[in-house]
């Protein structure tokens, strides 16, 4: 196997690993957790070498079919998509081994299967070149978060997916008008050869591509959670499972990560009248988002639903630093990036550990019975919400810092400034308040009925919590390649090149 | 021939949108379908209208009508179709589940009882 089958081999992996586990099923979960095992640590070992290989700065093209692009579908590899692989491999195992502890996987059928097939349809999006195949990609995904979404049952949950549901295929038929409207104009749906497209565009066409630009931003909008379309979010995160909502802290990132590379390779700087057609819409709803995200972490009655607001406040953060638009504000962002996810997965994983421990009390934010290990669960919580929050010394306040400092070239810088500053305070007052609510304001003549701490499951939240201070140590390599990921995103003329000018394979050698 | 089927996607889709503003689940199946059909007749009519020509190229033939438009839309449909069918069964669920089909579920003094009682009576 050569490096050039690489692409495809990392859609692949997670597509088998489902297949496999819908077979062993009638041999039990044992083996369908040894598989699912197997595949999700494999997919982390292919997904550290891919980083290595992207690192080098060349892209790394895939002709499905071996048809030349604009013809055939093309699979890209660069260093965005690889951070974004790596780091869906790693809340993916961590989460996977976080819902085998706690069982979660036995409260249904066929979790590992549609676990496998989520990997799948994430990979996909990450990798694909062509928009309509985004699209696909974006189906696989959605169907197999639907199941697991709804994995395990209750009522809340149904009424939650039910939202989640509904809005995200009104978002699929929205993302058909705007493929449409696309192809009608460009006559092309490969990404790079719309971009190039779009730059020799009548100006006459402009308005038209212009609004189906800002259609494929609604949509993106909904999967990322972006005002006004957030409202699904609190409800369908936070009555799931904790090991689902876990994963699905990534899922809002897809459609960041969709934006950044559909909007900003069509819409970049050559893109002449339409060039940053996107950036300041982006800016403005990334700051009403985050407002309105901090009043409701403040307003929040559970946990759960809390960490679901924090989650919707990092996705504004990094909407604020797509808004900026510069060099310096995308590598700041992509560290940012890295850091609320995999901590915004933590906390869910922590708010689940916590609910358990206070039995009948559940996450529920009033005071309750005193809970065992109180101090060793409090003590992750404290440094759980310091990251989360942004304050020193953890890696959520380098993020932060980073994104302020390239907040001052905007001409927003005063309103970002107001809003991320302001935004912190509050949400570092909420989280004061929950952990003291929920583990100094005790009944202590009360017994707890809750249950057990299991170690196993709490590892696994501590690895999460973990990759803050070592995103701290590690602050200079990371944001080096942050800033290399972001330096090449800039350079549009060298995707398309990579693109359009990939020869098919001739056989032989 | 273009206005006739730019009249019969906008009214599919102004049915479709309204249907799915609707509070109960059965009319919002039925919005997104009409939604769904007319986003294939959109994407259909994007490789511009042509009556009677060739998708596939052939040696006694020059004009041609687009065949891309006519995979995307299978694509479409085959997902759309899918689609659809798991919400007939998720809205079944829910309707099983929280004893009516309103899109929000029990009604809003139900479900705040239901947390009183999932708390007991701590305070």
């Amino acid at each position: 196997m050569t490096v050039s089958q690489l692409p495809v081999l990392l859609i692949l992996l997670p597509l088998l690993g489902g297949i496999s586990t819908l077979f062993a099923r009638p041999k039990g979960i044992g083996l369908q957790r040894v598989l699912s095992l197997t595949f999700t640590s494999a997919l982390l070992l292919l997904s550290v070498y891919t980083v290595s290989i992207a690192n080098s700065g060349d892209y790394s093209v895939y002709l499905l079919g071996n048809w030349t692009a604009p013809f055939g579908i093309v699979l890209v590899l660069d260093r965005l998509s690889s951070l974004m692989l790596l780091l869906t491999a790693i809340l993916a195992i961590v989460a996977l081994c976080y819902a085998i502890s706690q069982d979660t996987d036995k409260k249904g059928q066929h979790f590992h299967v549609l676990y496998q097939i989520q990997l799948f349809g994430l990979n996909g999006a990450f990798l694909t070149g062509d928009l309509f195949n985004l699209f696909v990609f974006f189906e696989v995904l959605l169907l197999a978060s639907y199941g697991l979404l709804l994995h395990g049952g209750g009522r809340l949950r149904t009424k939650g997916g039910l939202h989640y549901v509904v809005i995200n295929l009104v978002g699929s038929s929205l993302f058909l008008f705007a493929v449409g409207t696309l192809y009608g104009i460009l006559g092309t749906l490969n990404i790079a050869d719309m971009s190039t497209h779009i730059n020799q565009l009548d100006t006459a066409d402009q308005g038209i591509v212009a609004a189906a630009g800002l259609l494929l931003l609604v949509v993106f909008g909904i999967k990322a959670a972006i005002f006004p379309l957030y409202l699904w979010l609190p409800g369908a995160y936070a009555h799931t499972s904790a090991a689902v909502a876990a994963l699905f802290a990534i899922m809002t990132k897809v459609g960041l990560y969709a934006i950044i590379r559909v909007h900003g390779t069509l819409f970049s700087e050559q893109a002449g009248g339409l060039a940053g057609l996107y950036a300041d819409v982006v800016l403005v709803l990334g700051l009403v988002t985050l407002a309105m995200a901090v009043l409701g972490v403040f307003a929040s009655r559970a946990l759960k639903e809390q960490t679901a607001f924090l989650i919707l406040a990092s996705v504004a953060t990094i909407l604020i630093g797509v808004g900026i638009n510069t060099t310096a504000s995308l590598a700041a962002t992509l560290y940012y990036l890295i850091h609320s996810t995999l901590i915004g997965a933590g906390l869910f994983l922590l708010a689940d550990i916590i609910a358990r421990a206070r039995g009948s009390y559940s996450d529920r934010l009033r005071a309750g019975a005193p809970i065992k290990h109180a101090i060793f669960i409090g003590s992750v919580f404290f440094i759980t919400a310091i990251a989360i929050v942004g304050m020193p010394p953890l890696s959520g306040f380098i993020g932060k810092v980073m994104i302020l400092e390239a907040a001052l070239s905007s001409t927003f810088s005063a309103w970002i400034y107001a809003v991320i500053l302001l935004g912190s305070l509050l949400m570092i007052m909420a989280m004061a308040r929950s952990g003291s609510i929920l583990f100094y304001q005790v009944d202590t003549s009360l017994d707890g009925d809750g249950e057990k701490l299991n170690l196993r499951a709490m590892a696994m939240a501590l690895i999460l919590v973990l990759a803050s201070p070592v995103l701290v140590i590690a602050a200079g390599p990371v944001s080096e390649f942050t800033q290399s990921v972001a330096s090449q995103l800039s350079n549009h003329q060298a995707y398309i090149n990579a693109v359009m000018s990939q020869p098919a394979y001739q056989g032989g050698k | 021939m273009e206005w006739l089927v730019a009249i019969a996607i906008g009214v599919m889709t102004s049915c479709g949108v309204y249907l799915v503003l609707r509070a109960r689940t059965f009319p919002l199946v039925l919005g997104l379908t009409l939604i769904s059909y007319a986003v294939n007749v959109f994407l259909f009519v994007m490789g511009r209208l042509q009556i009677g020509e060739a998708a596939i190229i052939s040696a006694d033939t020059t004009k041609y009508t687009d065949p891309l438009p006519q995979a995307l839309v299978l694509t479409a449909i085959v997902i759309a179709f899918g689609m659809t069918a798991f919400l007939i069964v998720l809205a079944l669920k829910a309707r099983s589940e929280l004893g009516n089909d309103h899109v929000d579920g029990m009604s809003y003094v139900a479900e705040e009882q239901e947390k009183k009682t999932a708390v007991g009576d701590s305070k």
